[in-house]
């Protein structure tokens, strides 16, 4: 699979999750499209380093960094969440709502 | 393709507990991807993490929240046709700019190779890796606390 398809998918998902954080009001949702962006950004990353495995030929464990970094992004992702989803319910508790246009104060 | 349609549908649906069983389809679409091009660890990780733990977090979240009860959030159409046309604008950027670059003939390499197994993975983790894989522990340990003292009641 050539991988310009691979760059133009991961392209398109980027930019989907964009206009997801730009156009929704709603925190949670801002939150989804983030880690649509994320995972966008690991599909990248996965197919390039497949593309360097296929040109390295027969060499050992070329690409296999680029797979280890998905990995390390998958758990800062997850730390992500948890904290972020704390701070929503928080905010929730607050405002009682969780429309992310009620924070364009940040005090009281 | 199935990643792309249900990633539109994520954030064009009113109910967000429809976003995220849209979003666990794109997951559960990415790690296809995934197993495409034989990374079969990342495939397994991406559904349990994702999937598994992160949208059950979400959804969890948003039925503790009750959200439809008050969907009276603000809408303001200029606002989002700004936002649309910002995010085709990059789309198009980036499009025009990786059109033309040299990666014609370069394959991504589906069905073979063996770098994506977890013994070549774990090999490489605890070799060259084990210091950031010691620290993502530590902040996984920050992260836990870190969630405790946010969500706890003052």
């Amino acid at each position: 699979m050539p991988i310009n398809y691979y760059i133009f998918v991961s392209i398109a998902l980027f930019c989907i999750g964009v206009v997801g954080v730009l156009t929704r009001r709603n925190a949670i949702i801002i939150f989804m499209s983030i880690e649509l962006m994320l995972n966008a950004v690991n599909l990248l990353l996965v197919a390039f380093s497949k593309m360097h495995a296929a040109n390295a030929g027969q060499v050992y464990n070329i690409g296999i960094d680029g797979q280890l970094f998905v990995f390390f992004i998958m758990v800062v992702a997850a730390a992500e969440v948890s904290v972020g989803l704390a701070i929503i319910v928080m905010m929730y508790r607050n405002t009682h709502s969780v429309d992310v246009n009620f924070l364009n104060r940040l005090k009281h | 393709m199935l990643a792309l349609g249900s990633a539109l549908m994520v954030i064009t649906s009113k109910n967000p507990v429809y976003s995220v069983l849209y979003l666990i389809v794109a997951f559960f679409a990415i790690s296809g991807h995934y197993v495409l091009l034989n990374a079969q660890f990342l495939a397994i990780v991406n559904i349990i993490v994702y999937a598994g733990a992160i949208m059950v977090l979400f959804l969890f979240v948003i039925m503790l929240m009750n959200l439809n009860a008050n969907m009276n959030l603000q809408k303001n159409k200029l606002l989002k046709f700004a936002g649309f046309i910002a995010g085709l604008c990059l789309f198009l950027v980036l499009v025009a700019a990786l059109k033309n670059a040299d990666l014609k003939n370069q394959l991504a390499l589906t069905n073979k190779g063996d770098i994506g197994l977890i013994k070549n993975l774990g090999m490489v983790l605890f070799n060259d890796y084990v210091v950031p894989f010691e620290i993502s522990s530590v902040l996984f340990l920050s992260a836990m606390v870190g969630a405790v003292v946010i969500g706890k009641k003052e």
